[in-house]
């Protein structure tokens, strides 16, 4: 085991990833060098060469588009957007091409790319520097799309993301790339579309991924106050999605609130809360209630904690579920 | 504006026309007769549209000098990077004549197997395909092979930032990318005058440090003199090349289009005057490197072809819906392999 934060975890899966598979090359700005502005891929050039971890212009949308050409040629490219709302010029591409070419040609040429995004608040970032933008991509047909939340998953899911032979929209939670742990770097690498139940409980199910797993781990550990033993469910993958481990969570518990971090309007918690109440119905004890962030352009760094879901919003939700329903007693 | 080095003549690079003695009569018999396929081509998909058998064609006849110099000036471990609007430039690289047009009938999106030729899908978001011309140079220049990459992209399109990132990212890396815009004076309705101020589009070389050159579209020798030169230096390591080729599209943008609104008849007629297809034979002929026999040669295999696409048009099969799902992922997500089994459990397909 080795264990320090999930910036390392990352950079070692990016070595690990680089020196397993020659075809796996590094694109993006500041990636060199500067080893990015996150350091994630701190010391891979002087380790890999220019030639596989390459600075590129301030372009995003050409960056995207050549790692097309290199996919085409045989090659396995991870692409490094440097912020989230950095990633949008590049949405043509990923939405035009690297989701449909596998598509198009009818498996002619797959697009084993893997694209890393920082994505989400509570770094104190201006504006521009804290979107979660996981909806879009979701909506994307051909794209997976992965989010870890523990040191371990950014390791492992990282390494699988390489190993796809499909588009892989990796979003890495900032506010968690300081956060410590432990990876094995010597396990199986992990699938991908697998959920992880990251609390055992019975009252009721916290469904969430990325950087809200912390927050329900705490919102979970505050409930026991008021008598609720909430589960927490971990997604891991937003696409594929684990309907299994989610539902059997549910159905087991009776209630469900899911928590994202990104505006909750058509966002990705009603797809989460769709597919509950399509497979959970007869044994829902009351809806599946969201908690997201507003459906407001991400506040500037003083009023993102009003933003964010935190313990409180959360328990407020656990609060409306309900619970009169119960035969027994109310907590009080 | 010449003097730099980058920077292309004032006027275009011409031969047919011109005191030009050094013309390779084979070379020049062999760009005729491609011509002649591709111009048949393109009158033989714009039928099929009126008869409904393609979805819609968007002709490139008035182009084909264009398309028969690139297609004789590319290797064959070159790479071809079209826009839709190069379907002919497709096939006289090779690829099935149906399995070309497979976009434009409708039956899916693409239709021929990309490494086999060495041609990438006709691109249709405007200069996206620029990006993907410089990231396959980009990887075949790092693996050390010795090609060269040629993206096509209309005068339209270079208005659109891929096109810029796509250069600029070419020049930065040195890429074997040539950059052939084919100003056809149109992007559908809209005027040259209404995409660019530039005093031609060869002279945005200069701005990313790529040489910009300026040819005659509708001169099959000069098109085919100046790719073949800008290929040679791609694929010694000497970068990428800008090239503009002043040409004109004679059809309307596709069947669905009136071109009539936007521009003048006598402005196509006068286009007509200078169409590369007659004046090719008339200078080839004036010079004695074209016969009678020829000519009808490369007419009876120009006509072999369109039968080919009219005949086996009919022939193919209707595509299968459970194919919709086939081929998005290489590890099918769950959801969607259960709307798979509800597709293919519905009593309508």
């Amino acid at each position: 085991m080795t264990g320090a934060t999930m910036v390392h975890a990352l950079n070692q899966a990016l070595g690990d990833a680089m020196a397993a598979d020659p075809a796996v090359h590094l694109l993006g700005e500041d990636i060199g060098t500067l080893g990015g502005v996150f350091r994630v891929t701190d010391g891979l050039a002087g380790r890999f060469g220019g030639d596989r971890v390459t600075d590129t212009p301030v372009a995003e949308s050409g960056i995207l588009g050549m790692a097309v050409g290199m996919a085409m040629y045989g090659l396995r490219p991870v692409v490094e957007m440097q912020f989230d709302a950095f990633a949008y010029p590049a949405f043509e591409q990923l939405a035009s091409h690297v989701a449909k070419m596998r598509n198009r040609t009818r498996g002619a040429l797959p697009m084993p790319i893997t694209i890393r995004i920082p994505y989400g608040g509570g770094i104190g970032g201006v504006e521009h520097h804290s979107d979660s933008s996981e909806a879009y991509y979701a909506h994307t047909p051909g794209l997976l799309v992965v989010a870890p939340a523990t040191v371990a998953d950014a390791y492992g899911l990282l390494r699988a993301a390489i190993e796809a032979d499909d588009p892989v929209v990796f979003l890495e939670p900032k506010v968690l790339y300081w956060a410590k742990g432990q990876w094995d770097p010597a396990a199986p690498v992990p699938p991908l579309g697998r959920a992880a139940v990251r609390r055992r409980g019975t009252s009721a199910s916290l469904v969430t991924y990325g950087p809200m797993l912390p927050v329900c781990l705490a919102a979970a550990d505050s409930a026991r106050q008021s008598g609720w033993d909430l589960e927490v469910v971990e997604l891991r993958s937003l696409v594929p999605f684990d309907d299994e481990t989610v539902a059997e969570s549910v159905r087991r518990t009776g209630r469900a609130v899911v928590v994202h971090e990104a505006s909750g309007f058509a966002g990705f918690g009603a797809e989460v809360a769709a597919r509950i109440g399509e497979r959970c119905f007869h044994y829902l004890e009351a809806p599946v209630l969201r908690v997201t962030g507003f459906d407001v352009p991400y506040p500037p760094p003083l009023l993102e904690h009003h933003h964010r879901p935190g313990v409180e919003r959360i328990l407020a939700a656990v609060a409306r579920l309900q619970w009169e329903s119960e035969w027994r007693e109310p907590a009080r | 504006m010449t003097g730099h080095p980058l920077l292309p003549t004032d006027a275009p690079v011409s031969l047919l026309d011109t005191a030009e003695t050094a013309i390779d009569g084979e070379l020049a018999v062999e760009l005729y007769r491609r011509m002649v396929l591709a111009r048949r081509f393109n009158r033989q998909a714009t039928a099929l549209t009126l008869q409904g058998r393609l979805s819609v064609y968007p002709s490139s006849a008035g182009q084909e000098a264009v398309a028969a110099a690139v297609t004789l000036a590319l290797a064959e471990e070159d790479w071809l990077f079209p826009t839709y609007r190069d379907t002919a430039a497709v096939v006289l690289r090779g690829v099935d004549p149906v399995q070309a047009v497979t976009l434009l009938r409708g039956d899916w999106h693409h239709g021929w197997d990309p490494g086999a030729h060495r041609v990438a899908p006709l691109a249709t978001p405007l200069a996206t395909q620029t990006a993907h011309a410089v990231g396959l140079a980009h990887a075949a220049a790092l693996a050390g092979d010795d090609l060269a990459v040629l993206a096509l992209i209309g005068d339209g399109g270079t208005s659109e930032g891929d096109f810029h990132e796509a250069v600029n990212l070419a020049a930065v890396f040195r890429s074997p990318v040539v950059f052939l815009v084919q100003n056809n004076g149109y992007a559908i309705s809209v005027p040259l005058s209404r995409q660019s101020a530039a005093p031609s589009l060869a002279h945005k070389g200069i701005g990313y440090g790529v040489p910009g050159v300026l040819v005659d579209g509708n001169d099959a020798l000069a098109v085919h003199r100046v790719v073949d030169e800008a290929l040679t230096r791609a694929r010694r390591g000497g970068g990428p090349s800008l090239i503009e080729a002043r040409t004109y599209r004679i059809d309307p943008h596709t069947n669905a289009d009136d071109a009539t609104r936007y521009r003048a008849d006598e402005e196509v007629a006068e286009a007509r005057r200078r169409d590369p297809l007659p004046r090719l034979e008339r200078h080839l002929r004036e010079r004695g490197l074209l016969d009678d026999a020829t000519v009808r040669a490369a007419s009876v295999a120009a006509e072999a072809l369109a039968a080919v696409l009219r005949d086996r048009l009919a022939d193919e099969p209707r595509p299968d819906p459970a194919d919709l799902f086939t081929h998005v992922y290489a590890t099918t997500p769950p959801h969607v392999a259960e709307q798979r089994r509800v597709l293919t459990g519905e009593a309508g397909r």
